[in-house]
């Protein structure tokens, strides 16, 4: 039976946009020089604003302010301070959290129950957890005298906003390095939100630099003479390309790429707990996860029984308004990304997997997906193999525990896996075994400022969080 | 032939692939000459046929040793240092012949090599518990990182530094479990094959260590495109044109790349970033409850 719920419309009363909107150089909102765009929600194809776009004079301008402050002021002050900063940030993330929350979900079509309850702490986290470092950075093991790298180029994407802006930024400014982030096409505004908190923080000027754009502005900030250090979340074909850009400079670079992730679950495995953390694993942000478990591996003695389970539970979500605090799915970003994952999934029937999604509406206007699973899905399906980015399951099955190892491992990618099992020792041997950075076991998407995250092979290098995303930004011991 | 006067025996000069010591496939040779241009030998010129042997080779190596226990790791590392300590002599010859350096010189370098796979073996089974830890996370989870070997790793060997360069490269790597392909010193190869026969009969895991001599400009392009390898090792690499074509080519699997160092000391005691630059950091969550 299906519960009838009554609308619980999150208010936007709180929010404010501007019907046009600035870049952020050197501490001041400044008009863009390029062809502004527009940005909508994706749930109901409104303009939500006009968004200014950086062309060559303003990236320019950009990396010189956070040159400057980087010379004269952020690398001059004291750990003590900058960290200081960074606590500030922090707190006014908190007391502003309801607005970033409703902004994001505007802006990016994510329920809000996700942005309230995850990008928005988490993030304000980021800060809490990297301001502590800022006077620590000697006992980090990165020798006894690490410096930061001066100014860092950061270009990340629309699926979590705010939150990828906090991995990125809060570490870098506990570190000493200055910054310029372009936030993707689609999602500024929470950037731009952060840009007036940075000045409420009294933030020395040029430390932050937001730059809205598309492509073509982030090309040009991670090609900048005067950049230091890239660091990009977003596809892999992107990540190749600003590889094959800075080669033959100094810069550093640290990326946080493609994946897709298996997510095993052994007969001895608690369904009831596993079908929930497929679920959160596969729909959480619409599937809009770099490290979602996008491939399901099933021990074939309980495999019907569990997509019994997973079919029922998925007949309860209920997809819709993004504001409605009961919503679980929320709007697909852009009609790019739903014609991607349009294309992938008719590329799935068409090589022959069977598709399935439980009954729902799908609002008239705005982008959405019915939540998908595909069954008879082998390993040469290109939904098993490509990102599909989206609420797309494809579920294969296995035998033995060797089985399951070959076919998790069977990726470029490997940034992410999930194992269910009653059984300690097997967790461990297949932790162990899966070649990914970040393995969950009996849960699935877990994120902590203290936890390092980042990919094996085509899915990245370099960690975000803990002691180990320090060195991103650091001079690490440099010797022989 | 008058009086005690012996013809001695040459050696011919292999390589060093999958525990076994091959001619070049492509049956070239080059000369391999002293500082002054003399002729020292002729030495196996491999081909870019050769290096996709090795890569077949260092997965099956890497297969195998990713899964020795940190402890045994750190005995085959301290046996490789007895058996050089046991070829001290030739080492030094070999320097001395190589870089047209005193004897006093050569066996300093050589003293200093043997005790750097000394050093790293030390750190078989310690690298882990100093970049590895668990983490905090604010809620009901036990959370771990690890270190763990990244996988194939083509390296370059410094051009100037035949033995003591040479092996501050191979043993960063290997001590973490990564199996390597190695290019040694274009100029100066003849240390390189004489510790890749020391290698030979220690208990180094056929393919784990693989040594090609050869120009890395001809040989290196092809390891920095296949897809098998994970990871690059620039430090001999001279020419900024050669490094920047091969970052170029690492992209294309989104490979690790370690460029080349500037003015690097080898006799300084190392850092970790060479440990470091060729792992992954793996983090594992686990709920705790009742």
């Amino acid at each position: 039976m299906t519960f009838q719920y009554a609308p619980a419309p999150e208010s936007t009363a709180i929010v404010n946009i501007n019907s046009s909107n600035d870049l952020f150089i050197n501490g001041e909102f400044t008009p863009g020089h390029g062809t502004p765009f527009k940005t909508i929600n994706p749930a109901t194809e409104e303009v939500l604003a006009e968004i200014a776009q950086a062309n060559e004079e303003d990236v320019n301008a950009a990396v010189m302010a956070a040159r400057k402050a980087y010379d004269k002021t952020w690398s001059k002050m004291s750990g003590r301070d900058r960290g200081k900063y960074l606590f500030r940030i922090a707190r006014l993330i908190q007391e502003r959290s309801r607005e970033l929350a409703v902004l994001e979900t505007l802006d990016n079509g994510k329920p809000i129950r996700e942005s309230r309850d995850v990008d928005v702490p988490i993030a304000a986290a980021h800060f809490f957890y990297h301001a502590g470092w800022a006077d620590k950075l000697e006992f980090a093991g990165y020798g006894t005298y690490p410096r930061p790298l001066g100014v860092v180029a950061q270009v990340i994407p629309w699926n979590f906003p705010l939150l990828m802006l906090a991995w990125k930024i809060a570490p870098a400014l506990a570190t000493g390095n200055t910054v310029v982030l372009k936030p993707a096409e689609t999602t500024s505004l929470t950037a731009l939100l952060f840009a007036e908190i940075c000045q409420q923080a009294d933030l020395p000027p040029g430390v932050v630099n937001i730059i809205t754009g598309a492509g073509e502005t982030g090309r040009m900030l991670v090609e900048h003479p005067d950049v230091n250090k890239v660091a990009f979340t977003g596809s892999t074909a992107v990540g190749q390309a600003i590889q094959r850009q800075i080669a033959g400079t100094n810069k550093r670079l640290t990326l946080e790429l493609g994946g897709k992730a298996a997510n095993i679950v052994f007969d001895d495995a608690p369904i009831d707990q596993a079908v929930e953390g497929i679920v959160n694993g596969i729909f959480f942000n619409q599937g809009h996860v770099c490290c979602a478990g996008s491939r399901l591996l099933l021990q074939e003695s309980i495999a019907e029984q569990t997509i019994e389970s997973l079919k029922r539970r998925l007949q309860t979500l209920r997809l819709g308004d993004p504001l409605d605090k009961n919503t679980d799915i929320g709007a697909i970003n852009s009609r790019e990304q739903l014609n991607r994952i349009i294309d992938l999934t008719k590329s799935g029937e068409d090589e022959g997997a069977q598709r399935w999604s439980p009954d729902c509406v799908i609002p008239e206007r705005g982008f959405w997906f019915a939540p998908t699973v595909f069954t008879n899905v082998t390993q040469a399906h290109r939904i098993a193999r490509e990102e599909i980015f989206g609420p797309v399951l494809s579920v294969l099955t296995f035998r033995t525990p060797d089985e399951a190892i070959e076919k998790a491992n069977n990726t470029p990618y490997g940034l992410s896996a999930g194992i269910w099992t009653e059984k300690g020792s097997r967790i461990l041997a297949m932790a162990n075994k899966v070649r990914a950075g970040v393995v969950w076991a009996n849960t699935f998407n877990r994120f902590d400022p203290a936890s390092p995250f980042g990919g094996y092979k085509e899915s990245g290098f370099g960690r975000e969080g803990g002691v180990q995303g320090l060195g991103a930004y650091l001079t690490s011991e440099e010797s022989s | 032939m008058i009086g005690n006067d012996r013809v001695e025996v040459r050696k011919t000069h292999k390589l060093f692939v999958g525990g076994a010591f091959p001619r070049s496939e492509s049956g070239r040779t080059y000369e391999a000459t002293n500082s002054q241009g003399e002729f020292l030998a002729n030495v196996a010129k491999a081909s870019r046929k050769d290096a996709r042997d090795a890569v077949l080779a260092a997965r099956t190596g890497f297969n195998s040793w990713s899964k020795a226990t940190a402890y045994n790791r750190g005995q085959v590392l301290y046996r490789i240092a007895e058996v050089m300590e046991g070829r001290k002599d030739q080492f030094i010859s070999d320097i001395q012949d190589a870089e047209a350096v005193s004897a006093k010189k050569a066996t300093t370098q050589t003293d200093q090599a043997v005790d750097r796979v000394v050093w790293y073996a030390g750190w078989a089974d310690k690298y882990a518990q100093v970049l590895g830890n668990t983490n905090p996370v604010s809620g009901p989870f036990f959370n771990f990182s690890i270190p763990e070997p990244t996988g194939v790793v083509a390296a370059v060997a410094p051009q100037d530094s035949s033995l003591l360069g040479l092996i501050s490269v191979i043993a960063p790597i290997i001590t973490s479990g990564n199996s390597v392909i190695v290019i040694a010193s274009m100029n100066s190869p003849i240390p390189a094959i004489t510790l890749s026969e020391c290698l030979a009969t220690s208990d180094v895991i056929a393919g784990n260590i693989n040594i090609l001599t050869g120009d890395p400009a001809e040989i290196m392009p092809s390891l920095a495109s296949h897809g098998d390898v994970n990871a690059l090792d620039l430090t001999g690499i001279t020419d900024s044109e050669l490094q920047k074509t091969l970052q170029i080519e690492a992209a294309g699997t989104v490979k690790r790349v370690r460029s080349a160092p500037v003015n690097p000391d080898w006799q300084a005691t190392p850092s970790l970033s060479r440990l470091r630059a060729f792992t992954e950091v793996k983090t594992v969550w686990h709920p705790m409850g009742m």
